[in-house]
């Protein structure tokens, strides 16, 4: 029998000036849900089923960028996207375009369960939930003052801005201006996008990785990011399980959860080598971080942002709920 | 310095050796024209995107190939398109799905690439913006042939999603060889070692509504970094799990394994028999085009001379 490992993430990205009470709020989140997963696992839960559960959490809270919460697009309304990853046979699925499903990862671990297919979104995704029976709410549902005040600041500086939670009067107009980080060719006026995930390897040696978002603030309609791409956000295989967060586009092109794998696959190394060297190697310019776990009970976390919300926790009592280095 | 390569699919599936001449010829022909396009637009210089991208336009115009023209249709009886393209040197990539009135969605993907600050749009937004943009659309109906409607009815009377591999039921008798499976794609590599690859398709006959396969999702149908640039087609389900496309480059990269090796393996280790192919070519100027299905339409050519436009195995 293996040992089981956990990790939680809600970002990777954070202001250096995000005030002491949302970083309390953020590490108590995060530690609810390692608990949450925790208590889980040591009831034999398997690493799937664990993985939505703790996802599904971090959904339904309004605190981080999924489900409730989720940053809004440029038309003011929240499309949220996950994905799941089952890494015993590979199977998967994802969802984007989310506009009344409750909890997108359920709704992605469907399609996975449920469907002939891999992928669904938008109006198809939306009527397969409807078939389905999952819980639909209004799209304002989603939608909460914050992000509202957000998404003006990010029209204001006229840019792409990710979930960024700064108080709106003072340092935002400052911060703005502050680090002229580029995505594509185009200037970001903050960086901290804050999707969640978790990812398992359970007590039988099973890895499971789920990742779930609402995006960018004030992204264009129908813009789909990194979160629901299997082998860019997520990916589980027989040896680990990854989540990923940060800048979505070079998390894609640079697949970066599948390449986690892929190094311990072909290079026959261990957790830890495969997550430092994606980190340093695979990301070009982009910034982002991940959490992994492997088939030997490990638990990973690395990133080159500054600051990843994370958390994680092993079967022989290690727990750590952090935000910097 | 070395040579131009480029190579260039229409789908690998169950293409019955018995096809009959009337629907083998048009399509050969249609790959020795789209072979001859993008030589000629290598020869003079043009950069693998513009040549992957117009090489994938023709195949998206031309209607016995599931792409733009001639998808084949959702359970609605509508036309959902995906594609996506990358630039092999800097790793830049575009995507789109849910396109129902853009003629060439290929172009709209490199439209993402180049005027957005994403890689991925689909449905509702990504028509918008095509519109946006001013590029062509026309009526579904433009999308919809004969061919494809009676495949439609024809998967809707055995009430499943065709090439659905899950269930073991007897196979499906073809509608008079069904040759329209699949994607199209084209990968190329330049003389200075620029790589690109591009894929588009209108995914499964009888999909549901609001699908994703493989072909728009980077790493899976398309994927190209500074070794190789791939295009993969075949079950969708199973290229998005192994992610097909980025495992040739991986297996390069990480087992420095050849193009030819790494393309084999990675078609073999997809999945069951019968589930994928791929074009490949490699900053070297190789090509490597392995399936692991009945057939493949594909064609390729290199700087040396070689060229070669096929279906099946070669005897």
């Amino acid at each position: 029998m293996g040992r089981w490992a956990i990790a939680v993430h809600g970002g990777a990205g954070i202001d250096p000036n995000l005030p002491v009470e949302r970083q309390e709020q953020a590490k108590q989140l995060l530690t609810r849900c390692l608990n949450l997963g925790i208590a889980a696992l040591r009831s034999n839960v398997s690493a799937i089923d664990v993985v939505e559960l703790v996802v599904r959490e971090l959904e339904t809270d309004p605190l981080f960028n999924s489900g409730r919460g989720s940053a809004l697009t440029e038309n003011g309304t929240v499309e949220m996207e996950a994905s799941i990853m089952d890494g015993t046979k590979r199977r998967c699925g994802a969802v984007s375009g989310i506009t009344t499903v409750k909890n997108p990862i359920s709704l992605a671990r469907l399609v996975m369960d449920k469907s002939p297919h891999s992928y669904l979104a938008f109006s198809g995704a939306e009527e397969f939930a409807r078939k389905q029976g999952v819980e639909t709410v209004d799209n304002d549902y989603f939608v909460t003052e914050d992000n509202v005040g957000m998404l003006k600041l990010a029209k204001e500086a006229n840019s792409i801005l990710f979930d960024y939670r700064v108080p709106l009067i003072g340092c935002a107009g400052a911060a703005v201006n502050d680090s002229p980080l580029q995505m594509n060719g185009l200037p970001i006026s903050i960086y901290a996008p804050e999707t969640v995930g978790c990812v398992v390897v359970d007590r039988e040696g099973r890895c499971a990785a789920g990742t779930s978002t609402g995006g960018l603030m004030n992204k264009m309609m129908g813009r789909i990011g990194d979160s629901p791409l299997i082998g860019a956000g997520t990916y589980a295989s027989e040896l680990c399980g990854v989540s990923c967060t940060g800048e979505g586009e070079a998390i894609i092109r640079s697949t970066l959860a599948r390449d986690v794998s892929a190094v311990m696959e072909y290079k026959g190394v261990g957790l830890q080598e495969a997550v430092d060297y994606v980190i340093k190697h695979r990301l070009d310019e982009g910034f982002a971080g991940l959490i992994a776990v492997s088939n030997k009970g490990e638990v990973v976390c690395g990133f080159n942002s500054n600051g990843m919300f994370r958390g994680c926790a092993t079967e022989d009592g290690f727990m750590e709920v952090a935000m910097w280095e | 310095m070395v040579g131009w390569a480029i190579a260039l699919h229409g789908g690998a599936g169950d293409i019955p050796m018995d096809l009959p001449d009337e629907r083998r010829i048009p399509r050969e022909t249609a790959l020795r024209h789209c072979l001859d396009l993008g030589v000629s637009a290598l020869k003079s210089g043009r950069h693998p995107l513009d040549v992957t991208e117009l090489v994938v336009r023709e195949l998206e115009n031309h209607p016995d190939f599931n792409a733009g023209k001639g998808s084949v249709l959702t359970t609605q009886g509508t036309v959902e398109m995906e594609a996506s393209i990358m630039d092999g040197k800097t790793k830049r990539c575009g995507a789109v799905s849910g396109l129902t009135t853009v003629v060439n969605p290929i172009s709209v993907a490199r439209l993402v690439m180049e005027k957005t600050p994403h890689i991925y749009l689909g449905f509702d937004g990504a028509e918008a913006f095509a519109t946006a943009h001013g590029v062509e659309t026309v009526e579904s109906s433009h999308f919809v042939t004969p061919e494809n409607i009676a495949r439609l009815k024809q998967a809707k009377e055995f009430n499943r999603v065709q090439l659905d591999y899950t269930a073991p039921t007897p196979k499906l008798p073809e509608v008079s060889g069904d040759s329209q499976i699949g994607t199209v794609g084209c990968v190329a590599v330049d003389s200075a070692g620029n790589l690109a690859s591009a894929t588009s398709t209108g995914g499964y006959v009888n999909k549901m509504v609001g699908r994703i396969g493989d072909t728009p999702v980077i790493g899976a149908g398309t994927y190209a970094n500074h070794l190789c640039a791939v295009s993969a087609t075949g079950k969708g389900e199973y290229i998005i799990r192994a992610t097909v496309a980025r495992e040739v480059a991986a297996l390069m990269e990480y087992k420095g394994l050849s193009l030819t090796e790494a393309a084999a393996y990675a078609v073999e280790q997809s999945g069951p028999r019968g589930c994928c192919g791929l074009v490949a070519v490699s900053a070297n100027g190789e090509v490597a085009m392995p399936y692991n299905t009945t057939g493949m339409f594909r064609a390729c050519a290199t700087e040396d001379g070689y060229t070669e436009v096929a279906i099946w195995p070669k005897n």
